[in-house]
Parts: structure tokens; C-alpha cells; sequence
């Protein structure tokens, strides 16, 4: 462990403790700063993008690793490269456009090239002008670049990473939440919307709401009344692991009364739609599965809400503010009706869904809570003190599985 | 009040859904939409990539109606209200019973804190039908942002 880095002993976080977390995690710059390259930069896979966004040659896309811009591109072998964009020479940002077509790259600032692989092709006036000034000629251009990523694609997804020692990408994400993952992107999709979510407060208490099976029908009013998802519910959590990955399922409502939310305020039995088509579900995948939540550790959310799927990535603003850029997508085979079932459910998610919206805000009533309290810790007790697959949702295990894993990328 | 050009139709109709949204009396907003119609909120880079979905899409009256009546009842947000800026509507189309058009907005988010920020613009792209004289209904009313980011959440529509 770096000397910059706080240990678990500054915490006064007793060793491989995941069932309570401080809050101090949340508000320290120190550490903040050290995410990135333990977490984003350490072993895992991050992801970056879908193949299809950048399906021929010459194609790329810029994203971002934690906080680290990347550029993405399909070589004119085929192949899918990520480098970090930034110019060797002065730091700039090599390319500025969210996506296109092109066969090289150059810096706006003094134009440096580089190839779609990231690597430094040319520099302007090298052996300056009629003798005089240009780079000394001990100046090798092999030697300067920007920080290149290993690439690997599975089910569509473009994961890149900067470690060596990272599994590959199926022994990564293990072969519990694997087949959960395949469920959902096991043949073609394509994008039927982009929106960026801005989230006023740190990236991992997002990373902890959407493994926090125990508060989605408890906040999410719109979920429980619609029965669209209740812990009483048949279903249960799948864990990778390491603890990282997490995999939700929940079944189909039971008809009658659930006695166990009737003194909630999130069961409002007066609530009914009007248009009740905007439930209309199709059981695509043959299994009954009404919603299916999936993470890959640490940015990535795989969602099946209904017919409603999305790709969320979480990306790191500052300490306190985080985008979570959605991704909507279909599938390329769709039938009319399935797609405009995917459309219509999509109210259920994103920046204005009926039931995630909360989760734009509730992160940042956490934040407002903490302000004098980073010496003290949040309880996560909920289904037990350790991190495993459990046959129920009424448990906060994945998001122990998210500390698990936090805590042994982070050394802390 | 005498009204002749689909102009001053139009500008009327604006000014009363901008005023039935910031004085909070959302459910006549509905009212404002045919039976059969649709309401969406999307951003012009999806217009432009061709991606159909918003993040709310509504194609009938009554599911306008439940997105308020969640609103009211279900969804949980701090308090806030807009200000809807609106621009000078730009027909694009004027047949005898529908027309096409287009009107920019600003939308001001004014939160329980006294917190006043810029949430977003962009432009309405209607279908508007004329059902008689003095009667305007939104066949149509795709929101267009300009940009693509959403602070923390979207409760009110826009």
C-alpha cells in the first residue's frame, strides 16, 4: 500500500468488515483520487462501449475509465483498440467528438497523428524548418504515446483494462452472473436512446442503490403499488465471487394481498392506471423473469426492467457528483409490438422513470445526512454480515459483495 | 377575444400550457392532448442518431394522466416547480385541420431551497389539431432538449 493512501486502520474499519461502511468513503479526496487507479485502473474489466457503436473500420467513440477519457476504434484489421486520449506532447484531448468515422487522428493543438491503434504517427516540423528548431534527434517517437488498453468483447460489450493481471473477461465476470448476462445480450441489439442522468453525490452510493435489492419496492412507491416488484416476491440474488458482480431476479407478482406492506407508505392500493397498457409485458426470455438487474463491477448496469432494457454506465464526475449515462436498447429482430412495449416501459427508467427516478436524488439525501458524520458508519445488515448468493431480496448482500470487492481493489 | 391568425392560435395555447405547468395545476395538463396523441421528451442527438425512445413516451391521454397521478401520489422528490420560457411558435405547415410547428422553450428549475438554475431548452415539435375556432389539442408534442444531460431527476414534465 502507497503512504498516500489511507488503510483500513484510518478508518478504524476493522478488517474485511462489509457490513458497515464509512461514511468517510464518501467525502475523502485521498481516497477518491486513489479509485482511480486502484479500482479503474486495476484488474477489471472496464466497460467502454457496444460493438455496435463502432461496427467498420475507422469507426470510434470516445468514453471515459473512471475519470480518464478513451478513445475506442475498429482498426481496419478489425480489431477494437482503446487508448487514453491524450496527446503525448501537451495532454490534450486527441479527439473531441463523441463518435464518427476517420482514418487517423490528429491533435487540434500542434497536430500530432496518431493511428486508430493510438500510436504516435507524426509530428509536425520534427526536423524543424531549413535547420533550425524541430525535436533533438534523440527524440523517438515509439517512446511517446498515450496509455493503451487491452480490449476484449463478450456479448456485444467492449471491456477494456490497463492490468496484466485481470482474468479474462469470462473468468472475470465467473460463471454464476455469466449465464445472467447472456440471458439478456445473447443475440443482436441495437440503440434506441441516449441520456445522461447527472447525479449529485458520489459514484458508489449509486454503485450500492442499484445492488440495494431491500429499498426498490420501499422508496419506489410506483413499483410496489403496480406490483411491479415486492420482496415478497419470488426471486433472488446471484454473486460473483468476488462480490464485484451481482445478478437480480425477480418473478411475476402473486395475486393476492401482501399483508407484509399494508402499513407502508410506498403501498398506496388507491393507485391504479388509467392506461394499463404501459405494463404490457411480454415473457421473451421463457423464464417468468419480470426484472432482471445486473452489475459488473465496478461501472456497468445490465438491466431488464419488463421489455424496458438499458445499459447504465457509472462515470465519476468529482467526489460529489457522478453521470450516469443510460444506454436504451432493443433488439435488432424485434417485432413492432415488442418494440413499442420497450418504448413504452422505458418510462419506468431513467432520468424520469416512474420508478428510478428516486435514485437521482436519494444518494444526495445520504450526502446531506453525512456532512458531520464521517467518523461514523452505515449499517449493512440487512440478510447477514457476509456477501453471497441468497434466495431472497429482502438482503443488502450485493452491496456487502460491492465492499468485498471495493476493499480488496482498493487495499484498504 | 377575436383571434385570426393560427399565430396568435398558437401563441395562446403555449402560453396556457406554460401556464397550467408553472402554476402547478397539472392535471389539466392532459387536457391540453388529443385522446389519441403522443408526448415524448427526447434530446436532438437522438432525433438526429434516429433513436426513438424518451425518457417519457406516452401515446395516449390517460397515460399522461397516470404520469401525473404518480407524480402526485407515488414519486418522491424534493420540491420544486418551472418556469417555462417560451419562444415564438415557427409553423412549419399549416393545413386546414392540423398544423406543424415548432416553439422553443427555457424551463427554469426552481427548487424548495430557493435554488434557481437553468434545467432545460429546446424546442417543441407539435402536431397541432384544430377542432374548431377557438379549440386547439396537441396530436403531438415531442420535446426536444438540446443537450442530453438531466440533473438528479425529471418529475414535472415539460
Amino acid at each position: 500500500m502507497t503512504s498516500n493512501t489511507k488503510g483500513s486502520e484510518d478508518f478504524q474499519w476493522p478488517p474485511e468488515e462489509i457490513s458497515s461502511v464509512p461514511f468517510r468513503l464518501y467525502k475523502n479526496e485521498e481516497i477518491y483520487k486513489s479509485e482511480q487507479n486502484r479500482v479503474f485502473g486495476g484488474a477489471v474489466w472496464n466497460f467502454l462501449c457496444l460493438e455496435v457503436e463502432v461496427p467498420n473500420a475507422g469507426d470510434f467513440r470516445t468514453t471515459q475509465v473512471g475519470r480518464m477519457p478513451v478513445v475506442v476504434t475498429r482498426n481496419f484489421d478489425g480489431k477494437i483498440c482503446a487508448f487514453e486520449n491524450r496527446c503525448a506532447h501537451r495532454g490534450t484531448l486527441i479527439v473531441l467528438e463523441e463518435g464518427g468515422n476517420a482514418r487517423d487522428f490528429s491533435c487540434v493543438y500542434h497536430a500530432w497523428n496518431y493511428d486508430l491503434k493510438g500510436s504516435l504517427k507524426g509530428i509536425p516540423f520534427k526536423a524543424g524548418v531549413n535547420g533550425a528548431g524541430g525535436l533533438p534527434e534523440s527524440f523517438c517517437m515509439q517512446d511517446h504515446g498515450p496509455r493503451k488498453l487491452r480490449v476484449a468483447t463478450i456479448c456485444g460489450l467492449v471491456f477494456g483494462t490497463f492490468s496484466n493481471d485481470v482474468p479474462p473477461i469470462e473468468d472475470f465476470i465467473g460463471d454464476v452472473i455469466l449465464p445472467r448476462l447472456r440471458r439478456v445480450l445473447g443475440k443482436p441489439v441495437e440503440i434506441i436512446g441516449r441520456f445522461t442522468q447527472v447525479l449529485p453525490y458520489n459514484w458508489k452510493l449509486y454503485a450500492e442503490n442499484v445492488r440495494d435489492t431491500y429499498h426498490a419496492s420501499l422508496l419506489h412507491t410506483f413499483f410496489t403499488t403496480f406490483r411491479i416488484a415486492r420482496l415478497t416476491q419470488a426471486g433472488g440474488i446471484f454473486l460473483s465471487s468476488d462480490g464485484g458482480h451481482h445478478a437480480t431476479a425477480s418473478f411475476a407478482p402473486k395475486a393476492e394481498k401482501d399483508a407484509a406492506y399494508q402499513s407502508l407508505r410506498s403501498n398506496n392500493e388507491t393507485l391504479r392506471l388509467s392506461d394499463p397498457r404501459l405494463l404490457e409485458c411480454y415473457d421473451e426470455y421463457n423464464d417468468g423473469i419480470k426484472n432482471q438487474m445486473l452489475t459488473i463491477f465496478p461501472g456497468l448496469v445490465v438491466q431488464q426492467v419488463y421489455n424496458s432494457l438499458a445499459l447504465r454506465l457509472i462515470v465519476p464526475v468529482s467526489i460529489n457528483s457522478t453521470e450516469l449515462r443510460w444506454v436504451y436498447l432493443g433488439y435488432t429482430d424485434d417485432t413492432p409490438e415488442l418494440r413499442r412495449a420497450r418504448l413504452l416501459q422505458a418510462n419506468l427508467i431513467g432520468p424520469a422513470g416512474f420508478v428510478s427516478m428516486e435514485d437521482g436524488c436519494v444518494g444526495n439525501f445520504v450526502e446531506r445526512g453525512i456532512s458531520t458524520a464521517q467518523d461514523k458508519f452505515a449499517v449493512v445488515q440487512m440478510g447477514g454480515l457476509t456477501a453471497e448468493s441468497q434466495p431472497t431480496r429482502a438482503t443488502e448482500v450485493a452491496v456487502r459483495g460491492f465492499w468485498k470487492a471495493y476493499r480488496s481493489y482498493m487495499g484498504v | 377575444m377575436n383571434l385570426s391568425s393560427i399565430y396568435e392560435r398558437l401563441i395562446v395555447l403555449n402560453s396556457e400550457y406554460a401556464r397550467c405547468i408553472n402554476s402547478d395545476q397539472l392535471e389539466k395538463w392532459p387536457d391540453f392532448f388529443q385522446e389519441n396523441c403522443l408526448y415524448k421528451i427526447t434530446t436532438a442527438a437522438n432525433v438526429k442518431n434516429g433513436f426513438d425512445a424518451g425518457i417519457i413516451y406516452a401515446d395516449s391521454k390517460a397515460m399522461l394522466a397516470d404520469r401525473i397521478n404518480a407524480l402526485r401520489n407515488a414519486n418522491i422528490y424534493e420540491r420544486q416547480r418551472y418556469r417555462h420560457i417560451l419562444g415564438l411558435p415557427y409553423v412549419v405547415e399549416d393545413a386546414e385541420r392540423e398544423c406543424a410547428v415548432q416553439t422553443p422553450f427555457v424551463v427554469i428549475r426552481i427548487m424548495g431551497s430557493g435554488q434557481m438554475e437553468l434545467f432545460a431548452s429546446g424546442e417543441y415539435r407539435d402536431r397541432v389539431t384544430v377542432l374548431s375556432a377557438d379549440e386547439l389539442k396537441f396530436a403531438e408534442r415531442i420535446v426536444v432538449c438540446d443537450g442530453d444531460r438531466f440533473d438528479t431527476l425529471l418529475a414535472i414534465p415539460l
